[in-house]
């Protein structure tokens, strides 16, 4: 049958980049009229799996075939030349042209003068749209459309270039519904025409209801491949976590120790949180001297609920009170002032200020506190300096060091001075350990033990199940911007979690409290 | 990096570089003032310093305010049209006394600074667009309110701004060194100055260490209208005449030079102001050099574009440009 030669096969590629090993050996193929599904936590090597196929890189060992033939894509341009399309989860189109310009830019239909046919353009452009039951005016410009139609657009130009291989990149992150609907129209055409997709997702629903096969990569290699259909949620969830559904956890892989005593009257709550598509109605408590985890698969809402506790991220509606009292959302001011500290997932993007010193990166959120009139006290700021880097064992040559060439290590560290210095009531960590070496992660984990014992709330949001199953004293499990459930002291297994995790709330562990929260 | 067989020569090799980067400025200033020591003819007296420091005021003034605005990983392409609009308005309002021509002057400056900040911060145009568009608009706007012409000002409070001395010292230098006083104070020792390079240095950060982003851009492009009238003040006074069509003309290619050579790297996150002060100084000599000698002024140009290149050069390699 057709099915035996793939249209698209990946044979033991490696990529590498300074210090990190992104593919290792991955192999990968894809099928003629099949729906392939892509999954993978943050640096499992997905999009430069992608990036390998389509030719953004050059694999350094490895073959790619496509049609039976050996391949190098120089650039982009080239694979798609080649037939293989692929869609963004960020449109890249024209937002002034017009739809059917968009549609087909780059290969306009010419009349006999060389010249733009525009009449045959909108016409073809409209025959595509509806061909694949898309609903747009192909005369209107792009951007007078909502996200989810101009999506549409951007995959009716990747599909109406005779593509033989699709790859589309979440491409529902920013659909509604009813587009979904639309999509999945799509690619059940996709699918009667011959073509083969690779569907880049994190939302399990959508991976069950479309994909055929699936391959989970982890760390660069390839975890899993097969039929997803013999998968279970569970077992999909497991793959990507790295865990074994029979390995018996020992615990103190960590550097966490027990649980915490807990304080009776909450120093957070966070009500009804809601920021559409990506958070609804989030719900969830903090008590003094308490680790409470957000768990949740890439995309589950755990840094978004995080950033609207701490008003980074405005929200639609919902309140966050601190012991007791209602604060401004939407303004991170408010939250620190109210007692609230956020060390954020993205140490590069969003923490450090890479060419400040030490010191200034220090003594950054505590700059009001220290200052009088708008004058920076120089010695109550070394005092402070000197009192974390010490207390913290930041290894620095002096407080002048500019940050940026500090390990990645000591960075957090100095992020965590920063909030430290504030005596914050709640602390919100947001991948604390993540890129750092192990040394200082073991230190970190102490560190969010010894703050909890101190009384301080903690709100701990990691990748890694250990950490979270071993470092909380209550994990909330988040699933599409929605609490699926909650899990406290003994609950706190890593199969309960995965369980939460893969069907929410029909799981049967803990969560009562939440479930009307939750929308079937 | 790339001769690893070779790590001591290499390390001398950066060491030199990463010298010569945090004070190029100063030695190639060092060079040029010994270049004109030797080669021109009555460079050591005190009427050739003390035309280099006037000519040089208004470039300084402005300078600083940039100086900020790119700190800020922004820039304020308008000071040159903002010299202009106080220049149009300062003659209009001094029949009520020079303290309120002074004030409506520098009012016009802040407001301009207003419009700018407000555009950057609260709207999120580009620093670059925003202040565009006050470069185009305010020199028109300037001209307008002129009615087109040149008006005399005779107010001598005014005019001792360009024209007077105060112990031998002009006073435009005053006005200046005042300004670059007033500036690196706020750099160095407040809040203000530490927002200003945190913001520019990573937003994002900045933003989520509570710092108050929008308020800080704003206030910075307020600063920096509010220097650029006050050199449009010093400019007036010193011709003794308004002249909105011609004071401040491209000036804000000298400032962005004398900011950019002084050591603040395009992509923001730090204030040079001494540097700047150095900055405005050197590209001022290089032309004064070229005068004085007679050489053609399109040499100076050519020599001031080299300056930048190798300026920009330097701060690339760490990354920054």
């Amino acid at each position: 049958m057709e099915q035996d030669s793939p249209i698209l096969e990946v044979r033991r590629v490696t990529k590498r980049f300074p210090g990190v090993l992104a593919l290792d050996g991955v192999s990968f193929d894809l099928r003629p009229g099949e729906v392939h599904a892509l999954v993978g936590e943050n640096g499992a090597g997905k999009s430069t799996l992608i990036k390998v196929v389509t030719g953004v890189y050059r694999p350094d060992e490895g073959q790619i075939l496509f049609n039976g033939e050996e391949v190098t894509f120089a650039e982009p341009r080239e694979s798609q030349a080649a037939g293989i399309s692929t869609i963004y989860q960020e449109i890249n189109l024209i937002p002034l042209l017009s739809v059917a310009q968009n549609v087909f830019l780059g290969r306009e239909p010419r009349n006999s003068l060389g010249m733009i046919d525009k009449a045959r353009m909108n016409r073809d452009a409209a025959e595509i749209l509806e061909r694949y039951g898309i609903r747009a005016d192909v005369t209107a410009p792009l951007r007078s459309l909502g996200l989810g139609v101009q999506q549409m657009v951007a995959i009716a130009r990747a599909i109406s270039v005779d593509a033989r291989a699709v790859i589309m990149d979440e491409p529902t992150s920013s659909l509604e519904a009813r587009e979904v609907e639309t999509l999945f129209g799509v690619i059940g055409q996709l699918r009667e025409e011959g073509v083969g997709v690779i569907y880049v997702s994190h939302r399990l629903e959508e991976l069950y209801e479309i994909c055929d096969r699936v391959t989970v990569l982890r760390d660069g290699r390839v975890a899993h491949t097969g039929d997803l259909a013999e998968l279970s949620r569970l077992q999909l969830i497991a793959h990507m976590l790295g865990r074994e559904l029979s390995e018996v956890q020992e615990e103190g892989a960590t550097g966490f120790g027990g649980e915490h005593e807990t304080a009776r009257e909450p120093v957070l709550v966070a009500q009804s949180l809601s920021q559409r598509p990506r958070l609804h109605e989030v719900s969830f408590d903090v008590h003094p001297g308490e680790v409470v985890g957000l768990a949740g698969l890439l995309g589950a809402g755990r840094t978004e609920t995080a950033k609207a506790i701490f008003g980074a991220e405005p929200i639609d509606s919902g309140s966050v009170r601190v012991e007791g009292k209602d604060i401004k959302t939407g303004s991170p001011g408010a939250a620190i002032r109210a007692g609230i500290a956020f060390l954020p997932e993205d140490r590069k993007l969003e923490g450090i200020i890479p060419d400040l010193s030490v010191r200034e990166n220090i003594v950054a959120a505590a700059l009001p506190k220290l200052a009088r009139a708008g004058l920076v006290s120089e010695k109550a700021q070394d005092d402070l300096v000197e009192e974390f880097m010490q207390s913290l064992g930041i290894k620095a040559s002096s407080p002048n060091q500019p940050v940026r060439e500090l390990s990645g290590g000591n960075q957090q560290k100095v992020l965590l001075a920063r909030w430290m210095c504030m005596n914050p009531k709640v602390l919100i960590l947001d991948e604390p350990t993540r890129g750092i070496d192990i040394g200082a992660k073991v230190e970190i984990q102490k560190l969010v033990d010894d703050l909890a014992a101190k009384g301080l709330g903690i709100i701990l949001i990691s990748s890694e199940v250990d950490e979270i199953t071993e470092g909380s004293d209550r994990v909330v499990a988040l699933r599409d911007g929605t609490v699926v459930g909650l899990l406290s002291e003994d609950e706190i297994t890593e199969s309960n979690l995965m369980a939460l995790l893969a069907h929410g709330e029909d799981s049967g562990h803990g969560g009562q409290e939440t479930r009307e929260d939750a929308d079937g | 990096m790339d001769s690893g067989a070779r790590p001591n020569k290499s390390l001398d090799a950066s060491t030199v570089t990463s010298w010569v980067r945090g004070r190029g400025v100063y030695v190639a200033f060092v060079v040029l003032v010994i270049f004109n020591l030797i080669v021109t003819p009555n460079f050591a007296s005190v009427v050739t310093l003390s035309t280099l420091l006037i000519t040089v005021s208004p470039i300084v003034l402005v300078s600083l305010g940039v100086a900020l605005t790119i700190g800020t990983e922004g820039i304020d392409l308008s000071v040159g049209s903002v010299m202009a609009l106080a220049s149009a308005f300062l003659p209009l309002y001094l029949g009520y006394g020079w303290p309120v021509g002074l004030s409506v002057a520098l009012l016009v400056g802040v407001l301009a600074g207003l419009v700018n900040g407000s555009l950057v911060a609260f709207v999120g145009v580009q620093p670059i667009i925003a202040t565009l568009a006050m470069l185009v608009g305010g020199r028109g706007l300037a001209q307008i309110f002129a009615g087109g012409q040149s008006l005399p000002v005779t107010d001598p409070v005014i005019l001792w701004l360009g024209q007077g001395r105060l112990f031998g010292l002009p006073a435009p230098v005053i006005v200046a060194a005042v300004a670059v006083l007033v500036v690196g104070f706020l750099v160095r020792r407040t809040t203000f100055g530490r927002y200003v390079v945190a913001i520019g240095g990573n937003r994002s950060a900045s933003y989520l260490s509570g710092h108050p982003v929008r308020r800080t851009l704003l206030a910075v492009y307020v600063i920096s209208g509010l220097l650029a009238a006050l050199a449009g003040v010093v400019a007036t006074a010193r011709l003794g005449a308004s002249d909105p069509s011609n004071i401040g003309l491209l000036i804000e290619l000298s400032a962005i030079t004398a900011v950019v050579v002084g050591g603040t790297p395009l992509s923001g996150g730090r204030v040079k102001v001494v540097g700047t002060v150095m900055g405005a100084l050197l590209i001022q000599l290089i032309s004064n050099t070229f005068i004085a000698n007679d050489l053609p002024f399109t040499w100076a140009q050519v020599l001031t574009a080299a300056i930048i290149l190798v300026a920009v050069y330097l701060q690339k390699g760490r990354g920054v440009v």
